[in-house]
């Protein structure tokens, strides 16, 4: 029962800030972010682990911060989705790419998108499409029928388009 | 007043909306924090149906950080008036709707696994949770009522206050004249066809943020809803709260597809738990296994259809019997088959329809509106084109030919008395067949059977009924209002929910006024901001709205001519507007930007032509000439079904659509994209099924499995433009993609299968395990 836990502290440093969170043990790292750290760009649309909207970097890789306890995250790098436009504030050429093949409309799934493909994109630089849609396979769209997502994706490694006019 | 198509509209311009969506930025329900905020959590039932022997929240009560645990009796007693103002008043109090007894918590019985039994309301979250978990509830379970059909004359009874399950019906006719066109008819082919019970899933959950304030008797709502209209219409007649003194405010939302239209069940008890409490803001957020279990479905029906065909292969006359649960607890539980029968003939001259319909209530989860309410009109019927080609001898395409409407049948009145006018039903076939390359796939599909591999092709073709104007529904306002800066703000009942309306009504309004888009602020969901219109749903917002939008716009400018006109000595007829610019024609250096003129308006209102008032305000409200304006759009698709596994792979995706004037063709295409991708997920994958007891097995996204991107094609499009009859030109073609896109399918891998004489498979899903066990049986 909540009266009986004593919170923990943990220090962590989000998208280049170090910050120090108390919290519940128990309390989710989405939950974190979203609530203490008062990012609200990192969705939950699941909280089982399924749909990646709450996706976020620590130490880099692409992970789904509804999996995570806060408590685990002592002395993580944690980047997300309000992270990554450029310094100046200009979009990232995956956001950019986003915008440009309308691969978002509600943008609910688009934080955890624009995470799985900045990761993605980093480590591959010329893709099959095959590729980019495995590796965007555990990110659920509902809105766009991932088309737009798939070009955003092509645009960023220099590719044309497929079938989008 | 004649509609110019400028530089704007017509364009595939960037969304404004997405900056702030791409970066983290957006504004849903659940990221607005106010301090002093309670959460609910609800108890829910894991039982069907059965009586409450059992309730204790004393326990839960007693928990630190606790503030209260309603049940039923807390606050079912002060509920004042239980109806949406899409569906208008019930029955009971005069009105036409038909609508479940009134309840936010379970009233001493439940009704359906997740009906809700109490609401918790605690500090955090996670203390809610905790303090559900306390709440001692026990169910003594009855049997279930559940199908389609049985219900109809099961005497046990979903709602105890009813005296049948049946929530509304219209029998099939039996005519002798008819019975007799079928006796004799040369051919006869009738079929049963199935959807799967499917849930909308926006990505975004349910959610809402209640606040009353007793002592200002006043109520400010957050909520993930497509209408902040309705649900402060809703709130005021649910509590008594005078509706001038509720605001409801909905800033981005996560999508809704028809599940965030109308108030449910638990948004109503969130409602009046606030209202109770009095004090505090009030939040409730849905998770995603609630959404699931809980959150209204549609799809559960079923068709019997039979076709009479003449010797040349025209539909001489149909018989269609639908019928449907609505589940226990519907937002309205009238049988969404009356409006499909109104559409059933599609773009087909089917000279006869005998129509019947039954609608029951079940043991499950309530349905509503989901992407395309009527679709199994569509769903059906183009399986049917396909079952019924094939039994006749005659290729589909080829039979969809000869029974199409052709444009010199138009306007063309059906025979259910609706009058279809500016469709393209064979235009869009045409252009499909054509980028299909039909000729050349059946030469491959044979290749493929000589090694083995199945490559079926389908096509569906619909004629939407867009832009629904009657009821509430009849119209859209638009208040525009510019600055004295020169900028504009247009003020829309509408609700975006990943409909680009910030962008695609900016391309209206700059078009119109004749001035740059980025002057033009576009704002809408919130009741204090915006006036009052039905939100956005139903393919409407385009038409509806964007008539509205047009009319202030032109109205504004007509304005501003005439203030320049007096400025600059001319005549009104010889200015022009460009880019915020009012000048004379051929004269571009007698020119008065939109900065002066407003400044003019606001400020000097002595300049201004005689017996103009000042400021520069507009209040417009477009209502489309008819009750429908409709649409039309072809699918075609390839498919190849995996023999050993009955997997199927979208091999290619077609859509050839006419929406008219196109505001901006990349909305357009991703609107289709996402209704496809939904309609092809109802088919071979998403599957919201229940077990004997009524226990609903597809609670997580593990076991109800959306469309993900390996499974999705690229999508092809093909537009036809044809002009509609409202003001800007436009049909709405929102729900479209998911309409047509189930049979396309299925009428492709039926196609496949066909071809080792697997007979058609008629109940969906078509998953791997349909498949296989088709192919076995076969
Ligand atoms: S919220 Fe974490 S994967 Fe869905
Ligand atoms: S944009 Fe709405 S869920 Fe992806």
């Amino acid at each position: 029962m909540s009266e009986t836990i004593s919170n923990v502290t943990v220090t962590i440093t989000v998208n280049g800030r170090q910050r120090d969170v108390t919290c519940e043990p128990r309390k989710l790292l989405s939950d974190v972010i979203r609530e203490e750290l008062v990012l609200t760009g990192t969705h939950v649309g699941c909280e089982h682990g399924a749909c990646g909207a709450c996706t976020v970097l620590v130490d880099g890789a692409a992970v789904r911060s509804c999996l995570l306890f806060a408590a685990q995250m002592d002395g993580a790098e944690i980047t997300t989705v309000e992270g990554i436009a450029n310094p100046d504030g200009s979009l990232s050429d995956v956001q950019e790419a986003m915008r440009d093949n309308h691969g978002l409309q509600c943008g609910f799934c688009t934080p955890g998108f624009v995470i799985t493909l900045t990761a993605f994109l980093r480590d591959h630089t010329d893709p099959t499409d095959d590729e980019i849609r495995e590796a965007i396979s555990g990110n659920l769209c509902r809105c766009t029928g991932y088309h737009g997502i798939v070009n955003a994706a092509r645009q960023v490694c220099g590719r044309a388009n497929g079938g989008e006019s | 007043m004649t509609t110019t198509v400028g530089r704007y509209i017509g364009q595939s311009v960037k969304r404004r909306e997405d900056p702030r969506l791409l970066t983290g930025h957006g504004r849903y329900v659940d990221d607005v924090q106010d301090a002093g905020t309670l959460h609910v959590a609800f108890v829910r039932s894991n039982v069907a149906r059965g009586r409450i022997t059992e309730l204790d929240v004393s326990e839960a009560r007693a928990l630190p950080g606790v503030e209260a645990v309603y049940t039923a009796d807390d606050l079912n007693p002060m509920i004042q008036q239980y109806w949406a103002s899409m569906m208008g008043p019930r029955i009971e109090m005069g009105g036409e709707s038909v609508y479940p007894p009134v309840s936010v918590l379970a009233p001493g019985d439940v009704r359906y696994v997740g009906d809700p039994i109490a609401l918790v309301i605690a500090t955090s979250r996670y203390i809610a949770e905790d303090a559900a978990d306390l709440v001692v509830v026990d169910v003594e379970p009855q049997r279930p009522v559940l199908g389609l059909r049985e219900p109809i004359t099961n005497t046990d009874l979903v709602h105890p206050e009813t005296d049948s399950n049946v929530s509304q019906t219209m029998p099939l006719p039996e005519i002798p004249e008819i019975e007799a066109l079928f006796a004799n008819a040369p051919h006869v082919v009738t079929r049963t066809f199935a959807g799967a019970r499917a849930t909308n899933v926006p990505m975004e959950p349910r959610g809402l943020t209640v606040h009353y304030d007793r002592y200002r008797n006043e109520m400010l709502i957050r909520a993930a809803t497509q209408s902040v209209h309705e649900i402060k219409a809703f709130a005021a007649r649910l509590t008594g709260v005078p509706e001038s003194n509720v605001r409801a405010v909905a800033d981005d939302v996560g999508g809704g597809f028809g599940q965030k239209m109308m108030v449910m069940r638990e948004e109503a008890a969130v409602i009046m738990a606030a209202f109770k409490l009095g004090s505090s803001p009030v939040k409730w957020i849905e998770d995603r296994r609630e959404n699931l279990m809980a959150s209204n479905q549609a799809r559960s029906e079923e068709g019997d259809l039979t076709f009479a065909v003449d010797a040349e292969g025209h539909i001489m006359a149909v018989k269609c019997n639908f019928f449907e649960e609505v589940g226990a607890y519907p937002p309205s539980a009238g049988a969404t088959a009356m409006l499909a029968i109104g559409v059933f003939t599609g773009p087909y001259k089917i000279p006869i329809i005998i129509p019947g319909c039954t609608a029951v209530y079940t043991n499950t989860v309530g349905k509503s509106a989901y992407r395309g309410p009527w679709a199994l009109e569509t769903i059906f019927r183009e399986q049917m084109m396909d079952h019924v080609a094939r039994e006749i001898g005659m290729d589909p395409i080829e039979f969809r030919r000869i029974n199409i409407i052709q444009p010199d049948d138009l306007p063309f009145k059906t025979a259910t008395e609706m009058t279809l006018e500016n469709i393209t039903p064979s235009e869009t076939l045409e252009q499909v067949v054509e980028m299909l390359d039909v000729d050349s796939f059946r030469a491959e599909q044979a290749r493929a059977k000589a090694e083995g591999r199945l490559l079926g092709l389908g096509i569906g073709g619909y004629v939407e009924p867009s832009a629904i104007a009657f009821g509430v529904l009849n119209s859209d306002p638009a208040v525009m209002t510019m600055d004295v800066s020169g900028k504009v703000q247009v003020r829309l009942g509408t609700g975006s929910h990943g409909h680009s309306i910030e962008t695609t009504i900016a391309q209206v309004v700059a078009t119109h006024l004749g001035c740059d888009i980025d002057d033009v602020a576009v704002i809408q969901g919130d009741t204090a901001t915006s006036p009052m219109g039905p939100g956005t749903g139903g393919s409407r917002t385009a038409v509806i709205a964007g008539g509205a939008a047009q009319t202030a716009s032109i109205e504004m400018r007509e304005k501003l001519v005439r203030i320049a006109a007096q400025l600059l000595e001319a005549s009104p007829d010889d200015l022009e507007v460009n880019g915020g610019v009012v000048s004379v024609k051929g004269t571009p250096q007698a020119a008065i930007p939109f900065a002066q003129l407003a400044m003019t308006a606001h400020m000097a209102p002595d300049m201004l032509p005689e017996g103009m008032g000042p400021g520069l305000e507009v209040i417009a409200r477009y209502r489309p000439p008819t009750e429908f304006t409709w649409s039309n759009a072809t699918h075609g698709c390839v498919v190849e079904v995996d023999r050993e596994t009955g997997m199927v792979d979208i091999k290619r995706y077609i859509v050839s659509e006419d929406c008219g004037q196109m505001i901006n063709p990349m909305v357009v295409e991703g609107q289709i994209a996402g209704g496809v991708a939904q309609g092809i997920g109802g088919v071979l994958f998403e599957d919201m099924a229940y077990d004997s007891d009524g226990n609903p097995l597809a609670t997580t996204f593990l076991d109800y499995l959306l469309p993900s991107a390996p499974e999705m094609p690229d999508f092809e499009y093909g537009h036809v433009e044809s002009m509609s009859n409202t003001l800007g030109g436009y049909k709405g073609m929102g729900e479209g993609g998911a309409i047509a896109s189930p049979p396309a399918v299925a009428n492709a891998i039926n196609d496949a299968l066909a071809q080792i004489g697997v007979p058609a498979l008629t109940r969906f899903p078509f998953g791997p395990s349909q498949i296989i066990d088709a192919i076995n049986a076969g």
